[in-house]
């Protein structure tokens, strides 16, 4: 760990990075924009679909696995981020930690196991 | 302070140069190791043995048209491809790529930000890549775009659970967020992390491969059933910019795994850099011949793979590892 100035001219970096990230994207586009043809008409302007004229909305319904999955995902993933700070910590912490987050993460296997049982891991 | 600005000015431009040419250079790889992989030559006209093919293929996406189809969410659809482009590089800002120099007098370190958190910066913004692939499919309107961005959405989602784990095992052992210093403890390499880690390394490569959406896990863009997937309708600077993004990911990811456990940019009698590129072109090496051996998964396949193989063994191996750290301290 390094002092507070320190870290601020660490991240003043990261930020010059992410404006020259941005500026990179968009000078591309400027010099494209100035360069490419622009002659957009009717039948051109529809959205792709084998070359037959779209049929129905592009926003349908979808599968809600897909959903079942984003739960799942937000619940697992919450309880990987307990798990760094104890990563990164463990040295210092001992016997103790590593009993407790055994428990934890079988826990998180008990938690995966239902999921399982129940099928929400089924992709039918 | 404003030393401190032109120097990191100065490094992240070259960065970035570098970063970009290297995916230029990445097409022009990919088709040329499948190509012999497959019995055929790959590019060969434009330049030496085809060498200017990444050159010749920029400069034709600038000068072409953008399309813009009528029913697209105009914001949303601009701002897509910057989205997914910017993420991409931005994991480049914690991976160190050589040791420290001296130069003009001023100490240059061999990373443009040395973060105390690098390993949550990565995964943080590897995560946040996702959002310009939804966004990207979600506004261009076309149902081969939104299927494709369902996909990779949850395809990316259900990775990131494991590849977040699969690392824990390194930070147990390196007891750091730092990148540097992790690279620091791999001096020689016998002390690289990936003979401590194995099954670390292979749940990391194999979620990796998968967080970026290649091949055998390519299916948000499998072309034989979805066009193009979530960038069906860009066109011109715009499919460019998800293009360039796809490859940048790429070549983060083999940094980053060679940071972690190949021993980033350690190595003898060569330079620091030069022993960086050279891992990191392994790598790439091997995500193309991964892609010229492998067929495509299935995606309920693919779902089950994820979440009743990788989740599991990455738990596993954090439990056995910190086990193994603990019973090391003891003897």
């Amino acid at each position: 760990m390094e002092g507070t100035a320190n870290s601020m001219s660490e991240y003043l970096s990261v930020l010059i990075f992410i404006f020259v990230g941005i500026g990179s994207v968009l000078f591309t586009f400027f010099l494209s924009r100035l360069i490419r043809p622009h002659n957009p008409y009717k039948e051109k302007s529809i959205p792709y679909e084998c070359a037959e004229l779209p049929i129905g909305d592009s926003w349908f319904k979808f599968n809600n696995r897909f959903y079942i999955f984003a739960l799942m995902f937000v619940i697992f993933d919450v309880e990987v981020v307990f798990l760094f700070p104890w990563a990164v910590a463990f040295g210092e912490l001992g016997l103790f930690a590593l009993v407790e987050m055994i428990i934890f993460i079988l826990i998180l296997f008990f938690g995966l196991f239902y999921a399982w049982r129940k099928g929400a891991l089924k992709w039918v | 302070m404003w030393e401190i600005v032109i120097i990191s000015s100065i490094k992240v431009l070259l960065v970035v140069v570098a970063i970009l040419t290297g995916c230029a250079y990445a097409t022009y790889m990919e088709r040329k190791v499948l190509g012999h992989m497959q019995h055929r030559i790959g590019p060969l006209y434009a330049g030496p043995y085809g060498l200017l093919q990444p050159v010749a293929d920029g400069l034709k996406l600038i000068f072409k048209e953008d399309i813009v189809p009528d029913n697209v969410e105009r914001t949303t659809y601009a701002l897509a491809p910057l989205l997914a482009f910017v993420p991409s590089l931005l994991t480049f800002a914690v991976v160190p790529f050589a040791a420290d120099v001296d130069m003009f007098g001023y100490r240059i370190t061999g990373v443009i930000s040395d973060l105390n958190i690098g390993i949550l910066w990565v995964f943080a913004v590897t995560s946040l890549g996702v959002y310009g692939l939804v966004l990207a499919g979600w506004s261009s309107g076309s149902k081969y775009s939104m299927l494709g961005a369902i996909r990779s959405s949850a395809q990316m989602i259900s990775y990131e659970v494991a590849y977040g784990l699969s690392i824990i095992g390194v930070i147990l052992i390196a007891n750091t967020f730092s990148l540097r210093e992790i690279v620091e403890q791999q001096a020689s390499i016998t002390d690289w992390f990936v003979f401590r880690q194995p099954l670390g390394f292979l749940l990391f490569i194999t979620c990796a491969i998968a967080e970026t959406n290649r091949a055998p896990f390519d299916l948000p863009e499998a072309e034989s059933e979805l066009v193009a997937g979530y960038h069906t309708e860009y066109s011109s600077m715009r499919f460019s910019t998800f293009f360039i993004s796809e490859y940048a990911n790429m070549i983060a990811v083999s940094s980053v795994a060679t940071t972690l456990f190949f021993g980033g940019w350690q190595g003898p009698l060569l330079p620091p850099i030069l022993w960086f590129c050279i891992k990191v072109f392994l790598f790439m090496f091997l995500y193309i011949w991964l892609r010229a051996t492998f067929p495509r998964f299935r995606y309920d396949q693919l779902m089950a793979f994820g979440w009743k193989v990788l989740f599991p063994l990455a738990l596993l191996n954090t439990i056995v590892t910190a086990g193994l750290v603990m019973l090391t301290d003891w003897l």
